[in-house]
């Protein structure tokens, strides 16, 4: 099992859905909110997602796909 | 008593011991270094900054470092110029304007600051190899400091960039990786190596420290005006990390005695095509919502910056402002600079300038105020920028005649 951790960014028009409940139900991860941040305009969630490589990777790539913004922790380190 | 006490979220207090972690294991926030400022209030006075060396070495004590000063990696970076900028400010109705002259650093750029506290933190910590994801002013400044430490150097790049942006590295002989992705696909190859080996990646493991360097660029404004902290200060937003540094430094001066009060106001500088958190500061957000950069200013296009939300409490909290000019603007300004103080600045000092000269248009900045704009970076990295907007040379026959001819020309 790996523990990966994301800073994920909603636009506006995703503020309304439960997506992180549907990254439970529809892949077989463990999700972990441990800060987050939003409001009516978009907002970010720092998440823990923990399970097996491959199912973490299509989690991820299902939340790309949805619109959401997903950066490392660290975020953008080349400068 | 030890003047570094240990690393502490800025999100939930949780306190770490000074090791190379760089991220709160409850909260995901960013690790602070926190020094016990009772100890620093005793040990650093200016006459003691005043005997130190001519670099930015001379701020050891509030520097996150314990290797004896001689064991520091050094090349020379910081202590740069703070000159008073007549003309320039004669240009835009500035009686007391100074600029921080960075362009005149080892590597030519502010980087060197950062990268000579890192290196000697990575040393310190017992790591051979240092690396980071770069096309630019850090990684020219790593291979440099890592060549000085002798430690094995890795640079990341994606493989479609041109030879010529990372010549100022290879110079140093570090191991050049051409990834075959994009910025983000580096970005996070990266952070996945930073955790599978142990190596020190200077602004992912090293960050804390790291970015503790930046801090001395405000010491040294200080110190050059005498002790004393002006109305303003323009500073170039990436990551935001330097302006919160900026920031801190300020703040630490205040704290243990070195200034008497907090004038000054920091205000942000970003290239139109990259402002995120320009676009924050004045929606009055608290968060940053990330861009796609597009600007010429490509050092500081950074569009979902780890530090924005700190660079925006930072900005409130010392009543400052935030600006952005267009890449139009960026080259005026460049050559306005060059022009009239002798400066040639990076895209980023661009930016200062232009946001300096738009600060006073708009009456934020007054004609009396004590006023420093940052200049992080030369401009012979970014020559692309304004090679095509320079005025072309007059040919001429060798001949007296043909010279008194252009000269008419030039003169009429």
């Amino acid at each position: 099992m790996a523990v990966h951790r994301y800073h994920l960014t909603f636009p506006k028009e995703l503020v309304t859905e439960p997506i992180i409940y549907y990254l439970g139900k529809n892949f077989n991860v463990i999700t972990n909110i441990r800060r987050a941040n939003v409001d009516q305009d978009g907002g970010w969630v720092d998440l823990e997602i923990e399970g097996d490589e491959e199912e973490i990777e299509r989690a991820i790539e299902s939340l790309r796909q949805k619109g959401v913004g997903v950066d490392p922790i660290e975020r953008q380190v080349i400068e | 008593m030890k003047r570094i006490k240990s690393l502490k979220c800025r999100e939930c207090g949780s306190e770490y011991p000074l090791e190379p972690i760089h991220v709160c294991e409850y909260c995901f926030g960013p690790l602070e270094v926190e020094y016990d400022y009772d100890v620093l209030s005793e040990l650093v006075t200016p006459e003691k900054v005043a005997q130190g060396p001519p670099s930015l070495w001379r701020y050891y004590d509030m520097l996150p470092i314990d290797s004896p000063i001689e064991e520091c990696v050094d090349l020379g970076a910081g202590f740069t110029p703070l000159t008073k900028a007549e003309r320039l400010g004669e240009r835009l109705g500035l009686n007391r304007l100074y600029i921080k002259n960075d362009t005149l650093n080892p590597t030519w750029s502010f980087k060197d600051r950062v990268v000579s506290v890192a290196v000697t933190k990575a040393k310190e910590f017992g790591f051979d190899v240092a690396a980071c994801a770069s096309t630019g002013n850090l990684a020219n400044s790593l291979a440099a400091h890592a060549a000085k430490a002798g430690m094995r150097c890795f640079v990341f790049v994606p493989s479609n960039i041109e030879l010529n942006k990372v010549v100022g590295s290879l110079i140093y002989s570090p191991q050049l990786i051409a990834v075959e992705g994009d910025f983000d696909e580096v970005n996070r190859l990266c952070i996945e190596v930073a955790s599978n080996y142990r190596w020190a990646f200077v602004n992912i493991n090293i960050r804390p420290y790291y970015s503790e360097g930046s801090k001395t660029i405000a010491f040294e404004v200080l110190e050059q005006l005498g002790w004393r902290a002006p109305d303003h200060i323009i500073v170039p937003v990436a990551s935001g990390s330097l302006l919160i540094k900026v920031w801190k430094g300020i703040k630490e001066c205040h704290r243990i005695g070195l200034i008497d009060s907090i004038p000054t106001k920091v205000h942000a500088a970003q290239a139109s095509g990259c402002a995120p958190v320009v676009n924050a500061f004045k929606s009055g957000a608290t968060t940053v919502r990330p861009v796609k950069p597009q600007t010429i200013a490509k050092s500081i296009a950074i569009g979902n910056p780890a530090d924005g939300i700190y660079a925006l409490r930072a900005l409130r909290e010392s009543g400052g402002t935030a600006e952005d000019v267009t890449d139009d603007e960026i080259v005026e300004a460049i050559k306005l600079l060059a022009e009239t103080e002798g400066i040639w600045a990076e895209t980023a000092g661009g930016v200062t300038v232009a946001v300096l000269k738009k600060l006073v248009e708009q009456g934020v900045i007054k004609k009396d105020e004590l006023t420093v704009a940052l200049i992080t970076g030369a401009g012979i990295k970014t020559v692309e920028a304004v090679a095509d907007s320079l005025c072309q040379p007059i040919r001429i026959k060798p001949k007296l005649k043909a010279f008194e001819e252009a000269l008419r020309c030039l003169t009429t």
